[in-house]
């Protein structure tokens, strides 16, 4: 299991060999990449500033691949969170389950990147040309949970 | 009861500070306690941390609810709904 937190850009091809690693029976791999959207609420969007809270991060997306390895057979995963400012189209977010067939790394992949959205402490801040703003989070992400019974 | 607090993201800009260490009277008991003595502690705060703003609170690195008892000397944070991914 590889958890981080970075500044730096991840490159997805590296990490998919790190996950299937000595690992032959692996059957599935599905990855997430969430990206920064050059446009929100209407407006440009020219720059984002994530901040997080060290420390209860690490042990919010421990959690997360636990509870994940709880309901689904998780052979390895990967969840790569990039703090900092980023620019549209920068990765912002990588999350990669291993499984022995397709129906759980998917099922897992999903689950974990819903948790973490509702339960993650990381906070958007988008630049436009109007100025700087906080994102709110969505009530859609909520109710994306519930459907984990969580 | 000695606490040490924090704030993130829109909370922490509203309130002007990061950090905050506090001896906290008898009668401060829950998080929900917690929350209601800051918005008595500074004027400008009784609108941040008013009843229907929406805080979340995590005491030692774990999301709590407004029951939960605070733990003596304890890192409390206050912040606004969690929008990583």
């Amino acid at each position: 299991m590889k958890i981080s937190i970075q500044e730096n850009d991840f490159d997805v091809s590296i990490e998919l060999s790190l996950l299937r690693k000595d690992l032959p029976g692996i059957g599935g791999i599905n990855l997430f990449v969430g990206t920064v959207r050059d446009t929100h609420l209407g407006d440009d969007v020219h720059a984002m500033e994530l901040e997080h809270y060290p420390g209860m991060t690490e042990k919010a997306l421990e959690h997360i691949i636990q509870q994940a390895q709880s309901r689904w057979e998780v052979l390895n995963a990967t969840i790569i969170h990039r703090v900092g400012k980023l620019m549209p189209t920068d990765q912002i977010v990588l999350v990669a389950v291993a499984s022995s067939h397709r129906g759980d790394a998917y099922a897992a992949s999903e689950f974990m990147m819903d948790y973490l959205k509702t339960s993650a402490p990381f906070w958007k801040k988008e630049h436009t040309p109007n100025g700087s703003r906080w994102v709110d989070a969505r009530t859609s992400d909520d109710d994306r949970l519930k459907k984990w019974q969580m | 009861m000695k606490v040490s607090i924090r704030f993130f993201a829109s909370l922490k800009e509203a309130v002007q500070i990061d950090r905050l260490e506090l001896d906290l009277p008898e009668t401060v008991v829950t998080i929900g306690d917690l929350r209601q003595h800051l918005a008595g502690y500074q004027p400008a705060w009784q609108d941040i941390f008013a009843p229907h703003k929406n805080i979340r609170a995590a005491q030692q690195l774990q999301m709590v609810s407004i029951g939960t008892l605070l733990i003596p000397g304890a890192e409390i944070a206050f912040f606004p709904p969690v929008t990583g991914g």
